[in-house]
């Protein structure tokens, strides 16, 4: 009788440790799929930003590298703490991380570990497939945060960064793109995490997209969203020859080199180097526009950074109303004396 | 060649306003504000339009979805050379949370119920910047999907050679129609609509529906909790020469 009450008392408690324990895997039950940016050499920074955002999230984070060639963003990867287990998906079908195939793999990812958030940088890979995903899973896309007030509470910036929109995502999963200058990268620690091969039965070439080739701009120089510094050329420099004047200059500062729409358009530089609301985001410790009006667009894209230097002949310029440093000079006299005189000022 | 082209074009605050934020910060001040076609349907609609020019294609739909003002925008792409419009009719409370998840829904019941070849959409709205519309359109329908288009080359009347633009260059994809195609800046230069072509699109029909005709479901997936202007940046100082720039961004720290 009393080991029959006993084992009832047991019985109980078990039942309720049980919902217990359910209750705090509901809670546990939140979980981030974080797919990673990288090229087949190396892991983009852009993925050590967004890694970033997604432990502001608060749930245990695990990472997707798909591609070609996964091996050396992975070696990367799983040093990063913070991260609980990479996923790796290494398939010829994905040269070239057609969205058609990406969104596939992720899908089933997602159908087999239910998460609660999916988040990409907003590179031009992510922001290609994951509003691919979005749709097929009735979701809105929630486009280039800039911050994270909550799991389902976030900032990004509307008209060409002139505001700041805090949104509520209503939908039960949440598919972010991340914008990477808005968060600090994360560390490459001594982390080893586990690295698991997931067999993705979708990773197929699909018979109506056939990738064809490339062309990358080869630079020694570094990459403009990562770099701490930035030259930008506008329809001031004339021609693409001048812009040697700016790629010495980046020489000296290791600085990227960048380029309003007008200095693309006129064919002077290639389009990857476009700085603006539609052209690349960048967020440097030093801005240097040089022969750059300015326009709104361009603003969006580089005023968030740290000090901004504006060389121009018009003083009525736009781009002086948010520089820090201004010169109203011919850039064709200021950029050579610059280049004559900097290596006495640079810190070595 | 009798390919169908659909076009999306969306009404916003004309690229050259400085944006004004609402008193109660729930949105953005659009009365009495200048409205354009977003450039970059702007550029889906002259590639359109060059299509048919090249014979490559039959006819060109325009879409618009928004309040009753939307029908501007549709003439503005009529009288550059598309055939027909339609009209989706969303009230301006509801079209400002609007979202391209819903939005891509009812550019892909079009596209199936006008039996199109080709949608091609801008690569983003310059009011939301969510750069969405298009991928979504192609998941809708299954289609693939050519974002970022800066050149489109047709190799036969099922293929399309497209080169986008991407993180650190370009690059060449071969896609079987039906395809979704977004504009990007470089794809051309689009057309001014001329008088007497702004004269002729006052007689081109506008057919008019709602999301409910079409059988979409518009209900909010996101309430706008604050709208605000970012962080001012604070006057600068203009230098006299170089070297008194140099020796300010030392002191910074920059050098």
């Amino acid at each position: 009788m009393m080991i029959k009450r006993c084992s009832l008392i047991l019985a109980n408690q078990l039942a309720k440790s049980n919902s217990s324990l359910s209750v705090l895997s509901g809670i546990r039950w939140n979980s981030t799929l974080l797919i990673a940016d990288h090229t087949e050499e190396t892991l983009s920074p852009l993925t050590l930003k967004t890694i970033t955002a997604a432990k502001q999230l608060g749930n245990p984070i695990t990472c997707m590298v798909a591609g070609p060639k996964v091996g050396p963003a992975v070696d990367i990867l799983k040093k990063v703490d913070g991260v609980e287990k990479i996923l790796t998906v290494e398939n010829d079908s994905l040269k070239g991380w057609l969205p058609e195939v990406m969104t596939n793999i992720v899908m089933e990812a997602h159908k087999k570990n239910n998460y609660s958030h999916i988040l990409t940088g907003a590179s031009s890979v992510g922001k290609n497939f994951l509003p691919r995903l979005a749709a097929l899973l009735d979701v809105s896309l929630i486009s280039e945060i800039i911050g994270i007030k909550s799991p389902d509470t976030f900032v990004r910036t509307i008209y060409a960064g002139n505001a700041l929109l805090e949104l509520k995502a209503l939908d039960p999963v949440k598919l972010i793109t991340v914008r990477g200058t808005a968060f600090d990268a994360s560390t490459i620690g001594s982390a080893d995490c586990p690295v698991e091969a997931f067999a993705a039965e979708t990773a197929k070439q699909p018979d109506n997209v056939k990738w064809i080739k490339s062309e990358i701009t080869k630079s020694e120089r570094p990459e403009l969203t990562a770099a701490s510094r930035v030259i930008a050329g506008g329809r001031g420099m004339k021609s693409g020859e001048n812009f040697k004047m700016l790629y010495d200059l980046a020489d000296k500062l290791n600085a990227a080199v960048g380029a309003s729409r007008a200095a693309v358009d006129a064919g002077f530089v290639p389009n990857d180097l476009q700085v603006g609301q539609t052209g690349k985001i960048v967020a440097p410790e030093l801005y240097i526009a040089i022969g750059i009006s300015g326009a709104i667009q361009h603003l969006a894209g580089m005023k968030d950074s740290k000090t901004i230097v504006a060389i121009n002949k018009d003083p009525d310029a736009p781009i002086f109303q948010v520089a820090d440093l201004g010169l109203v000079a011919d850039l064709f006299q200021a950029v050579p004396e610059i280049n004559e005189k900097i290596d006495a000022y640079i810190s070595k | 060649m009798s390919l169908k082209i659909l076009v999306g074009c969306k009404r916003v605050i004309d690229y050259a306003v400085k944006i004004r934020i609402r008193p109660d910060n729930k949105g953005v001040v659009t009365q009495g504000v200048k409205h354009s076609l977003n450039p970059f349907d702007e550029i889906a609609v002259e590639e359109a339009v060059r299509l048919k020019e090249k014979k490559l294609a039959k006819e060109i739909l325009a879409v618009s979805i928004g309040p009753q003002a939307a029908q501007d925008t549709l003439r503005t792409a009529l009288a550059m050379g598309c055939d027909k419009a339609l009209h989706v009719n969303v009230d301006e409370k509801s079209a400002e949370i609007l979202l391209p998840v819903q939005v891509s829904k009812i550019l892909a019941k079009i596209a199936e119920q006008e039996k199109v070849d080709i949608v091609i959409l801008g690569k983003q709205a310059i009011d939301d910047d969510c750069n969405a519309t298009a991928q979504m359109t192609a998941a809708q329908l299954n289609w693939p999907q050519a974002t970022n288009a800066s050149k489109i080359e047709s190799k036969d009347d099922k293929t399309v050679l497209v080169t986008r633009e991407i993180d650190g260059g370009l690059e060449d994809i071969e896609y079987k129609l039906p395809v979704v195609i977004s504009a990007d800046l470089r794809l051309n230069e689009p057309r001014y609509a001329t008088l007497p072509n702004i004269m002729k699109a006052k007689k081109k029909p506008i057919d008019k529906k709602t999301p409910s005709d079409l059988g979409v479901d518009i209900t909010p997936k996101m309430e706008i909790l604050s709208v605000q202007e970012p962080a001012k940046r604070e006057a600068g100082t203009k230098v006299a020469d170089v070297d008194e720039l140099l020796t300010k961004l030392k002191e910074a720290g920059r050098i």
